[in-house]
Order: structure tokens, then C-alpha cells, then sequence
């Protein structure tokens, strides 16, 4: 060993302290470095792409769209492709995070569903930034039998069954558990009053926080990820969550062994759709790959892999001949034209909006 | 370090002084690199104005180069108030709850055998081999409605009350209750460990002249034991009071939305309100409000200690 001196030493701490300058070799080539939401992915999918292409991927998931947005707002993340909401698209756009895509290099684009394009252009122009990967509706999930159970042949398309106070009361002990996420809940709630769900009156966020008042006291949380093991286990019977959520938390159940008669419902006064889309960061280390990968993604078997596994409807409308028959069924997961019908995609905030929109949020969470 | 040969006058210079002045150095530097410059970041952070862009906040410009507008909602919104209030009176319920818990254990550490002695100790730090969040999880799963813990707690309940009081369940999960009950739960060896350290120097023979003297075990526990451990009880409450209030993971799990804690209202406005500034402001606040404390005791510790000194 190394007589420890005052030099070793000293040169010890100072490459120790260097070691953050020092990029790692993979760095440079080779790799291709994800960002996407947890539990978001094909089974199979990161080990086909390396299979296919020799690139390695080095994969990292976050567990809610705010933490990814303050990642990526404070900047040098070192991710090459982004998985973004689109709402949250003009934003992100205004701050220069994302760079414009050449979509000569994404020959799969064809593959898309120019609907899900035509949506996603709302909050992109021209779908400069963004490739369309899942998208869904904001909804209600049930535990049908707990329900009626409570409220004998309740109608569960519509949110009377939450906002009447007498019937909240009665699912108060099954549990009532809302979005922690003030965009969805709040304009779904919107158009339940039978405002304009893109309203910029900031007076009618104060009645979505007076609908809450009376039922307050009912809901037991606020949440976006812990349902994922409440509703299997029975702790919750009103959950309103994304629609692929439904789906993971039936299928947990029926991987414990759990019995239990699950539904998703839109609300039929509306409610607002979502799509979550691919961004190459401005400041990619790996774009060529980034790119690769982005285009990967859009080839219909690696798309329609991704649904089969996390039961969320694709943007890609070539993976259609690919999806599990069971997935292109069931109407909480592809809607028909009716359900359609009663999403809509929202207009982007304005700032005043949004602070309005936060602080009525507070006021509605802790009551 | 042998004594070697001084060839250059560089290497003179290092030997002179030098392992002195890094050894001292050390702490202090990584003091500046991680408490102090991060803290003026921080503060600065709190005076810009909330803007579209990355990073989310700016200075000057349109904006005031220092905007004061954070610190003002501190005290003009109630939000904020009541969550500090919520964060301190928890966290110091769980805290006395901790010393009450505490405070046997550590004593009877230090009057058993020496081989029970590391036995008891390792089961105090045992807990912290398992993630902290996996811990926090497992009490989700006890706490939950369904759960066979709380099937057991209402069968119970419900066979002593009578039958119009009876319960489906007994509601633990995302309580006020929760929160304090996973608090002392997960704070406790903070609490056990410093009061042990305490504890096991206090000379056994003051305790025996006392009773030489014809106090009864509760008066020597009450005159001598408790007067000493005093500085034990302070380093403890301190060790789980000041993690406690700022404390995110556990009200975020299992606590009340109704009654927020000012960890929980930073992380909000860091994340969905997407306002650094503000959440800078409410840390900053934070800090004053749990630091100050902490620098008018330990200004009257070092007062009492030199007026001790003095005297003797």
C-alpha cells in the first residue's frame, strides 16, 4: 500500500472532487439515456431496441409529471429522450428544453395516429417537438360490487356520484380517493358544474372549490400512485385516476388472486383527454441515438409491445394489427366514438391561469 | 507520516504546516460546499420572481431584481401559517412521545449486563438495515381498512363498546394520528441513542450516596438521574424535532391532505405550483424558525459553561 502522505492525499480528494468533470465513456457513444414515466414500457421493448440497434440503453423513471418537469426545468439532466405530458408541452417548448425534431431522421413517423397528431397539436404547433406515445382520458374508477353495495344501482356515469354529498357520505368508508394532479381533477369538475372546461374566468375556479366543500370531509386522499395497491387490496371504491390506471390495478388484483369487479367511467358531462409524447432534450449528449431510439419507438411492433404490457392506447395506428384483442375491447382503454365524443383536449394555461388554478387546488386539499 | 527528507522548498512549506490546516480544513470546506453555498443559493432563489423558463425564475428584467412578494404570502396566506403550525405541534408530540418511550429504554440499557447491554443496543439500530420508506410502507399495510392489523384492532373495539358504536373499521390511514404514530416509530433510536450515551457516563455512586442519604428511588431518579441526563434529553429532542418538522415522506404517505406539513407544502410548490421562489421563501422560513432556536440555546449552553468554569 501507499504510504499515506500529505500528496496521495491531496491527490486523492482532488480526483475525488474531479470526478463529477469526468464524463463516463459511455457517454459518448453507444448509449441512448431514457427518461419515462415508472411502469411505462414494453417488457421486452429497451432489450429489443439494443438487440436491434447495439445501442445500450441507460433507462430512468420518474413517478410524476411535476418531478420530471422540475428535473428537466433545472436543466443539464443529460437525457437524450423525454417522455412528456403534452399539457405541459407549450411550456416546456417557451423554456427551450426540447429541440425542434428533423423528421427526416424518424422515417417510422407514418406509423402515427393523425388523430392522436392532431391533439397533440393543440399544445405543440405542427408537432415540431414531440412523437405522440400513449394517451388516455381522465376518469372515475369503481369497485363495482362496494358500490352497490352502498348505493344500490348507482349511476355511475355521471360525478353526482361523488359531489352529492348524501351519496359521498355513503362511499366515505369505502373510500373516495381524487387525482393529486389540479389540471385533470379540476376541469373535469368544470364541466360537471356546466362551465367551460378551457374557462380564463378565474372566479370559476372558486366554484369548483365551493363543489368540493360539502364532500370534503368524504374524500380520504389526495393521490396519484398509491391507488395502484389500494384498489387491489379493497381500501378505496371511488378512485378517480387516468384511464390506464384501471387496468394495472385489475390486473394486480387478479395477479394476488383478488376477485373484484372493477369499471372506468368518463364522466358523461366530459372530461379531458391526455397524451404523452417523446422529446429529444436541446441539450442531447447522444441525439443521433436519441434518434434511433425515437424511431424504434414508432415502429408498430415495438409500439403495440409497449400497450400489451401497460394496458394504455397507443399513438401509433400501425401497432393496431398488433395489440391484444383483449386491449382493442375494452372500451376504458380504446373508447369508443361516443366516450370520444366526451374528451376533449384542453387549452393550455396561461400563468395567471395556473396560479389561480394551484391555489384553488390548496384551498380544495386541505379543506 | 515518517519524518522524510525536505528537498523542495515546496515540499518544506507542505510539511511545515500543512496536515494541520487540511485536517482543520476539511470540515469547514465541505461546511462552505454543502450547507453554505446551497443555502445562499437558496436564499437568493427566494427573492426572483417566478418565470417560463429553465431554470423557472429569474432576476431583474421586467421583474424586481429582489421581489419580496414570497415572504409577504408567508404571512398574508393562512396556508402556510397553519402549516408550520401543524409541522411544529406535530413534531413536538412526537418528540415528547419519544422521550417518554425513550427515556425508560435508554435508562434500563445502562443498568443491564454488558453482553445484554450490545444485544438490546443492536436492536435499537436493527431497524435501520431496512429502508426507511420500506418501513413506512409496512405501516401503510398495518394501518390500511382492510388490513388484518385493523380487522383485529375493530374486532376488539367492537366487542368492549356497545353495539350502536360499533365500527367497520378503525380509521388509521391518512390521519394526523399516522403521521405522529410512524414519526416516533421511525425517530425513536435518534431519541434512545444520544440519551444512552448520556446516561451510561453518569457516575453510579451519586446515585448510591443519595440513597446512603435515605432518598427513595423515584427522589434519586428525580434529583440526580433526571438532572443530569438533561443535556442527553436536549442533544435527543433536538435529533427528532428538527428532522421531525420538516418531514415530507411520512405525512406525504400517510398523512391528512386536510392538515398539511410544511414539507409537504415546500414539495408542492417546488413541483405542481412549479414556484422555486416560493418554495425557497417557506425553506428559508423553515430554517429561521427551527435554527434561531437552536442558536439562543446553545448561546446560553456556552454562557452557563464558561459561568461554571469561572466558579470553579
Amino acid at each position: 500500500m501507499t504510504k499515506l502522505t500529505r500528496r496521495s492525499t491531496l491527490a486523492v480528494i482532488g480526483g475525488t472532487l474531479a470526478t463529477p468533470y469526468v464524463r463516463p465513456s459511455w457517454a459518448q457513444s453507444g448509449t441512448v439515456n431514457v427518461y419515462n414515466w415508472a411502469d411505462y414500457i414494453g417488457e421486452t421493448t429497451l432489450a429489443d431496441f439494443e438487440a436491434q440497434t447495439g445501442i445500450g440503453v441507460v433507462y430512468d423513471t420518474y413517478s410524476s409529471a411535476e418531478e420530471a418537469q422540475a428535473k428537466m426545468l433545472a436543466g443539464s439532466t443529460g437525457y437524450d429522450v423525454v417522455d412528456h405530458a403534452g399539457i405541459d408541452m407549450p411550456r416546456a417548448i417557451a423554456a427551450g428544453i426540447y429541440e425542434p425534431l428533423d423528421k427526416s431522421m424518424l422515417p417510422n413517423w407514418k406509423n402515427l395516429d393523425p388523430e392522436i397528431l392532431r391533439i397533440l397539436s393543440g399544445w405543440d404547433e405542427g408537432n415540431q417537438y414531440g412523437v405522440p406515445y400513449m394517451w388516455g382520458s381522465v376518469g372515475m374508477t369503481y369497485n363495482v360490487d362496494l358500490v352497490n353495495e352502498r348505493i344500490p344501482g348507482a349511476d355511475m356515469t355521471t360525478l353526482d356520484l361523488i359531489f352529492k354529498p348524501e351519496n359521498a357520505a355513503k362511499l366515505a368508508d369505502c373510500g373516495i380517493s381524487i387525482l393529486d394532479s389540479p389540471a385533470d381533477i379540476m376541469l373535469m369538475v368544470l364541466r360537471y358544474l356546466g362551465l367551460d372546461g378551457d374557462t380564463t374566468n378565474l372566479d370559476d375556479y372558486q366554484k369548483v372549490v365551493e363543489a368540493f366543500k360539502p364532500i370534503r370531509q368524504y374524500i380520504r386522499t389526495f393521490d396519484n400512485t398509491n391507488y395502484l395497491n389500494a384498489i387491489p387490496n379493497g381500501e378505496l371504491c371511488a378512485v378517480n385516476n387516468w384511464s390506464g390506471d384501471y387496468a394495472t390495478a385489475a390486473g394486480r388484483a387478479a395477479e394476488a388472486g383478488i376477485e373484484m369487479n372493477l369499471a372506468y367511467f368518463v364522466p358523461k358531462t366530459g372530461a379531458p383527454a391526455w397524451v404523452d409524447c417523446m422529446c429529444i432534450t436541446s441539450d442531447a449528449p447522444n441525439r443521433e441515438n436519441a434518434y434511433k431510439f425515437m424511431d424504434f419507438m414508432m415502429q408498430a411492433e415495438a409500439a403495440a409491445g409497449c400497450t400489451n404490457y401497460t394496458y394504455y392506447a397507443s399513438g401509433n395506428l400501425a401497432a393496431k394489427e398488433f395489440i391484444l384483442p383483449e386491449i382493442l375491447e375494452d372500451p376504458a382503454v380504446s373508447p369508443d366514438a361516443e366516450t370520444i365524443g366526451r374528451m376533449w383536449a384542453p387549452k393550455p394555461f396561461s400563468e395567471e391561469q395556473e396560479r389561480a388554478m394551484t391555489r384553488a387546488w390548496q384551498d380544495i386539499k386541505s379543506g | 507520516m515518517s519524518p522524510s527528507h525536505h528537498d523542495t522548498p515546496l515540499e518544506r512549506w507542505f510539511h511545515r504546516r500543512g496536515w494541520i490546516r487540511i485536517t482543520i480544513g476539511t470540515p469547514y470546506l465541505w461546511l462552505i460546499f454543502f450547507f453554505l453555498l446551497p443555502f445562499i443559493i437558496v436564499l437568493a432563489m427566494s427573492f426572483a420572481t417566478r418565470t417560463p423558463t429553465a431554470p423557472p425564475f429569474s432576476f431583474g428584467g421586467e421583474n424586481p431584481v429582489l421581489n419580496f412578494a414570497h415572504y409577504q404570502r408567508l404571512f398574508s396566506d393562512d396556508l402556510y401559517i397553519r402549516a408550520y403550525l401543524t409541522s411544529v405541534a406535530n413534531a413536538a408530540f412526537a418528540t415528547f412521545l419519544c422521550l417518554l418511550i425513550g427515556y425508560p429504554m435508554a435508562l434500563g440499557l445502562t443498568r443491564v449486563s454488558r453482553s445484554w447491554r450490545n444485544v438490546l443496543l443492536m436492536l435499537v439500530i436493527l431497524p435501520f438495515w431496512t429502508s426507511f420508506l420500506l418501513r413506512v410502507y409496512a405501516w401503510m399495510g398495518l394501518m390500511g381498512s382492510n388490513s388484518w392489523f385493523n380487522k383485529l384492532l375493530t374486532s376488539i373495539y367492537n366487542g368492549i363498546v356497545p353495539a350502536d358504536w360499533a365500527l367497520r373499521y378503525i380509521p388509521m390511514m391518512n390521519t394526523n394520528f399516522a403521521v405522529i404514530l410512524v414519526t416516533v416509530y421511525s425517530y425513536l433510536p435518534f431519541m434512545i441513542l444520544p440519551l444512552y450515551a448520556n446516561l451510561e457516563k453518569l457516575d453510579f455512586s451519586l446515585n448510591e450516596a443519595a440513597m446512603d442519604l435515605g432518598s427513595r428511588p423515584f427522589r434519586v431518579f428525580r434529583d440526580v438521574t433526571l438532572p443530569l441526563s438533561v443535556p442527553g434529553i436536549i442533544a435527543g429532542s433536538m435529533l427528532v424535532f428538527i428532522p421531525a418538522s420538516g418531514e415530507l415522506i411520512i405525512p406525504s404517505l400517510v398523512g391528512s391532505s386536510s392538515r398539511p406539513m410544511i414539507g409537504r407544502v415546500i414539495a408542492d410548490e417546488f413541483t405542481s405550483a412549479r414556484s422555486w421562489p416560493m418554495a425557497s421563501a417557506v425553506a428559508i422560513a423553515l430554517l429561521v424558525l427551527l435554527v434561531v432556536p437552536l442558536m439562543i440555546y446553545t448561546y446560553y449552553d456556552a454562557k452557563s459553561y464558561e459561568k461554571q468554569r469561572e466558579e470553579a
